[in-house]
């Protein structure tokens, strides 16, 4: 079942110390600004962050890294015009970073949120990012065994729920949201509004409400942008 | 190795290497322009050409940048910058998008380059430097899974340094991945045939094989 919270604060209790943390977004689309101001109050720290980018500005994931309480981020692409905080982290060595291709980074955590135990793949093939990976020839072609990557929590945000948890997304900000929410423990979402069941068309939901434990509205979320890029 | 089929007198700036790259694209493919350089290539593709872009962010149907008050931060490309739609978009979350690219779907994508190698090898994603902090997104589900990996570079390094190379130096991206380098000196097909000079724009050929040691 899925529980409609009153609060963020209370949508991310019970978040641990150590935990790993999937949270959504590419850039500042999608990123759960308000659940991630959430976690930092609630003050779980040695968090690991598996999260597309490592950051924008000070605000939401970055100022989680600020506040001292990630040890480690998987993502595929930390540096960004406007990733300062990280990259003082990272050139400092108070932050461990696994880069991941962001296609292994979608399928693996599709493939835990699917049950799969491990998948080969054919990116990174000969790169530094397979070294040390066990690898195999199908059908001529060259793959790299990946595994799925687990999270304790994710931390997402879509447009509209329903009362059960079905979500539909807005435009690009969908981006992780879908496949995170297959694969924690506990999946929370962010939206807009909560809406009565039988207000969504079930044709047209995106994430079914199996896969969302618990779910805040938020109705008038920070507008973060990165800094420096379009208008 | 058969000789180049056309030259210009003039060396290409940014704009002209887009066109060229713009004008190889068949219509009615599935296109996916890297973040950088290659943005520039949607602006030279004809309208009625069909050609649908592909943002690995989660969008068929890419417009172009959004202006003044279309401007909205959920709708945005690979480079973070706020685009548009056009008719007939669709939207779809990341492990979809790269199964587009990874399962063979896109047509072709286009790539900026540190190096190419000769028999198409690509290294773009980092430059290995100490300090330099790697950061490799959708590039190496890109190089391996489009049907024809175009890149646009220039040839060589502000220091003079050829990057069309015999091997790459830098990290790979991708083995044997590229098919085709634009660049401000010529075209390239790279294949089983080695490296074939097809254009050739400011420079005669003798001198650019000289210069690249064909």
């Amino acid at each position: 079942m899925t529980t409609i919270c009153e609060s963020a604060d209370e949508a991310v209790a019970g978040v641990t110390d150590g935990a790993t943390v999937l949270v959504g977004g590419f850039g500042t689309a999608g990123q759960p600004v308000e659940l991630i101001d959430a976690l930092l109050r609630n003050g779980a720290t040695d968090l690991t962050i598996v999260s597309n980018n490592a950051g924008n500005g000070s605000h939401g994931l970055a100022a989680l890294l600020a506040a001292g309480r990630v040890r480690r981020i998987v993502c595929s692409f930390p540096r960004q015009k406007d990733s300062y905080v990280f990259d003082e982290l990272y050139r400092s060595g108070r932050i461990e970073l696994e880069v991941v291709p962001q296609g292994n980074l979608a399928e693996r955590l599709r493939a835990a949120g699917a049950g799969i135990g491990a998948f080969y793949c054919p990116t990174g093939v000969g790169t530094p990012l397979a070294e040390g990976k066990e690898t195999r020839t199908i059908d001529g072609r060259d793959y790299v065994l990946e595994f799925p990557i687990h999270g304790d929590v994710a931390l997402i945000k879509a447009r509209q729920a329903d009362a059960l948890g079905n979500l539909v997304y807005r435009k690009t900000a969908r981006n992780f949201g879908p496949v995170m929410a297959t694969a924690a423990k506990l999946t929370v979402a962010q939206v807009l509004s909560v809406t009565e069941p039988g207000s969504l068309d079930p044709e047209v939901v995106v994430t079914p409400g199996i896969f969302v434990d618990r779910v805040v509205a938020c109705p008038s979320p920070a507008v973060l942008a990165e800094e420096g890029a379009g208008a | 190795m058969s000789g180049a089929n056309r030259r210009t007198p003039g060396r290409l700036d940014r704009a002209g290497i887009a066109k060229l790259v713009a004008a190889d694209i068949p219509p009615g493919s599935y296109v996916n322009l890297g973040i950088g350089q290659p943005t520039l290539v949607a602006d030279y593709l004809a309208p009625d050409a069909g050609v649908i872009l592909h943002t690995e962010n989660g969008m068929l149907g890419m417009g172009r940048a959004a202006q003044d008050d279309e401007v909205d931060h959920d709708l945005i490309n690979a480079g973070k910058v706020p685009v548009t739609e056009t008719p007939g978009a669709s939207y779809f979350h990341h492990a979809d998008s790269f199964a587009m690219m990874r399962g063979g779907h896109l047509d072709v994508c286009v790539l900026g380059a540190f190096q190419v190698s000769f028999d198409g090898d690509l290294a773009n994603w980092h430059t290995g430097k100490p300090g330099a902090i790697p950061a490799v997104g959708g590039a190496m589900d890109l190089a391996i899974g489009a049907k024809q990996v175009y890149v646009m570079m220039t040839l060589f390094t502000e220091a003079g340094v050829p990057k069309l190379v015999p091997s790459c130096t830098y990290p790979l991206t991708g083995l044997r991945c590229v098919s085709r380098v634009y660049t401000d000196y010529g075209v390239f097909a790279l294949g089983g045939n080695g490296v074939e000079i097809r254009e050739t724009h400011g420079i005669e050929e003798p001198d650019l094989r000289d210069e690249l040691g064909l």
